[in-house]
């Protein structure tokens, strides 16, 4: 194997190579990130909406648990699936990275739902109390109050599935985004070996991902010494 | 006309009934010392009234005026009016002591940031906190947190002041400077309703003093009644057994 | 938007769905108790074993948990072939993703051994207990208790991953939903249905293994 890819390398390692590569990677974590991101604001508004209590708004968090529940047991590609072809069903042409990224966003929002509530849960339910008594909405209670106390019990878990998602967003290779995965299938089609093709992929996806993780652990070791202290 | 009139409020928790057929009136700067064995309903009276606990039935009138608990925005009108302080302070962790007694008035009531600080300021000074305006919740004394717990009442506005066990949670040493602090109201003419084992301090402060047991009021009466000739077999055992401590 | 939904055409394929769904939980099965043993091995030289092991181990660990399991699985079905071993697309799904799971399940196994109260080990070297004894009879109840909720939380991940395997051919559930969408076009339907038969699936999972936790462990994990 490794006289194989001795011997196919210089071929490999062209320029034309390299940027192609290098352009799939800002793809894959363009996803990620951008799924990440609308994410949150999804799974924030999930979160608020199932601490809500008005009894109008019952539907509304049934939908929200519903939501949230489905999405964390649908397996992603299954998501890809749907999502792909409930945008070919509209006849638009959609960009298949848009639709990628609405899968991730889609997924991201339930867990990301979860993680949050989680992070209100873990807040001392005598804030809530104080700031009802105040005449703080539900909103200012979440902005000035409960997310600032919040976010550091958030923010590890929600970088963990930030670095996942890096990971899992391989999968849109399937639909035909030209993400790293893609690539590497690609190059593998033009005649290089399959182990150096997904061996170079793996490599370019660990040199992301590995740097990452240890941030969300240095991350998490600073917040939790500092768990007491003020936002 | 009275300030609060309370009457037949009952409230349950779950299947629970906790209160039943409460009859109480509280006139202009009248303080109620609501006393009684612990889960007589002293403190849940103070939730029902501040709308944490939606009553089952009876009616609770503001000057004269029927609040309906149901009602989101009366509900809010009151908590416009009624300020409460709680037994664990309740002070927002994230924020330092002047930030906790001024985000209530700047961001919901909406007033100047500049005049509320410089009441602020004024308040904590009053109460003794002058320099401490910058540090965090966790980085005072329990008797410290409860005045700025006060402070932060205050700072709302309120016409009656709802003060749960403030005490409760101090050590003896801290004890009398937030009841420094509650005396000083008293001569201002705030309206309280007090609940609190400090017996000696409620019969100092109270203008009337409610003996509850069983979610029922049992006896209302001067201090000097209650403490000295209680009509009924209760009080009187309750108030034997907490004055020979 | 002339895509109308017609989900009667796809009641007759329900069967299909239903065996893939089985293929689909012995891969997750397969895949889940192949990884438990190299996790439980693993976690255990990382814990107990001699360095250069616990180094080797630990490289595992983070390479398998820093890359996806799509392209591991990948490299194993194109990749050995060249090196002259041939793995039918079940075996390198099923062998990918134990190894996948395998460094997941160290990580996850380790945290419950660095769990272990110090204060019980102490008991028991007083009591004079071995080193085997120990862990049989102080470390491995309470590990169990500790692990129980992380480990079915993995194995409803390990179940979702299996739906990979339809990206190399095997016919599990997602799987099916791709040929049967080849057939019949339906597919919104087939996946909504596909997505549908996951969603049971691991909600049946979960609620299965926190019973069996409260039993066993008296492991408290929270549904929902």
């Amino acid at each position: 194997m490794w006289s194989q890819i001795a011997e196919e390398w210089p071929r490999f390692a062209t320029y034309y190579n390299l940027v192609f590569i290098a352009k799939a990677a800002g793809t894959t974590l363009a996803l990620s990130a951008l799924g990440c991101i609308l994410g949150t604001a999804i799974g924030l508004a999930l979160a608020v909406t199932r601490v809500t209590r008005s009894r109008w708004l019952a539907p509304l968090r049934i939908l929200a648990l519903i939501f949230t529940e489905v999405f964390r047991r649908v397996p992603f590609l299954v998501t890809l699936m749907l999502c792909f072809f409930a945008f070919q069903a509209t006849g638009y042409d959609i960009p298949l990275f848009a639709v990628a990224a609405v899968s991730v966003t889609v997924i991201a929002g339930a867990f990301l739902a979860e993680i949050i509530r989680g992070g209100f849960k873990s807040v001392h339910p005598n804030q809530w109390e104080a700031a009802a008594t105040m005449n703080f909405s539900l909103l200012d209670t979440i902005r000035l109050v409960i997310l600032p106390q919040a976010w550091r019990i958030v923010l590890p878990p929600a970088f963990g599935y930030f670095v996942m998602f890096i990971k899992d967003t391989a999968l849109a290779s399937q639909i035909g985004v030209i993400e790293l995965t893609y690539v590497g299938k690609v190059l593998n089609n033009k005649g290089f070996s399959a182990a150096l093709s997904f061996g170079v992929i793996l490599l370019v996806y660990f040199a992301i991902s590995y740097p990452l993780s240890r941030l969300g652990v240095l991350l998490e070791a600073r917040l939790a010494s500092s768990r007491h202290r003020r936002a | 006309m009275h300030h609060l009139d309370i009457a037949g409020l009952e409230a349950r928790y779950g299947e629970h009934t906790v209160l039943s057929g409460i009859d109480l009136t509280v006139g202009r700067a009248d303080v109620i010392g609501l006393i009684g064995p612990s889960g007589s309903g002293k403190s849940t009276i103070l939730r029902v009234l501040m709308g944490l606990l939606p009553p089952v039935a009876g009616m609770v009138k503001l000057d004269g005026e029927g609040v309906n608990y149901a009602d989101a925005t009366q509900v809010r009108r009151l908590r416009d009016r009624i300020a409460i302080v709680f037994q664990q302070y309740n002070l927002f962790q994230n924020m330092s002591v002047l930030e906790n007694v001024c985000v209530a008035p700047v961001k919901i009531k909406k007033r100047p940031r500049k005049e509320v600080e410089e009441e602020a300021r004024a308040l904590l000074a009053k109460v003794g906190l002058g320099d401490k305006l910058k540090r965090y919740p966790d980085e005072l004394s329990g008797g410290q947190q409860q005045r700025v717990a006060i402070v932060r009442a205050l700072a709302l506005h309120p016409e009656i002041l709802l003060l749960d066990e403030v005490t409760a949670a101090l050590d003896p040493e801290l004890v009398s400077e937030v009841l420094d602090t509650i005396r000083l109201l008293a001569k201002e003419g705030m309206t309280m309703l007090i609940v609190s084992h400090e017996m000696a301090f409620i019969r100092e402060v109270a203008s009337r003093v409610v003996f509850m047991a069983g979610g029922k009021i049992v006896e209302t009466g001067a201090p000097a009644q209650i403490f000295d000739a209680p009509e009924h077999a209760r009080t009187r055992d309750f108030v034997s057994k907490i004055l020979r401590h | 938007m002339s895509y109308t939904l017609q989900f009667g055409q796809i009641w007759p394929f329900l069967p299909r769905l239903l065996e893939g769904a089985v293929v689909s939980l012995q891969i997750a099965v397969l895949a889940f108790c192949g990884g438990l043993l190299i996790g439980t091995a693993c976690a255990g030289v990382k814990s107990f074993g001699p360095r250069w092991l616990a180094r080797i181990v630990g490289a595992y660990v983070v390479f398998f948990t820093n890359t996806p399991q799509l392209v591991q699985i990948y490299f194993l079905y194109f990749a050995l072939p060249d090196m002259g071993i041939l793995l039918s697309s079940f075996m390198a799904v099923v062998i990918g993703m134990t190894l996948n799971a395998g460094a997941y399940l160290t990580e996850i196994q380790r945290a419950g051994f660095e769990s272990r109260r110090a204060s019980e080990m102490e008991a028991a070297e007083v009591m004079g207990f071995s080193r085997l004894q120990q862990i049989r009879y102080v470390i491995l109840p309470h590990v169990a208790k500790v692990l129980f909720p992380p480990l079915s939380n993995q194995f409803i991940i390990v179940t979702l991953g299996t739906s990979m395997a339809a990206v190399f051919g095997v016919e599990e559930l997602t799987g099916e939903a791709f040929n049967i969408n080849a057939q019949t076009f339906r597919s919104i339907e087939i996946f909504s249905v596909t997505a549908g038969i996951y969603v049971v699936l691991t909600l049946a999972a979960s609620v299965g293994l926190a019973l069996l936790g409260r039993v066993l462990f008296r492991a408290r994990t929270e549904l929902i």
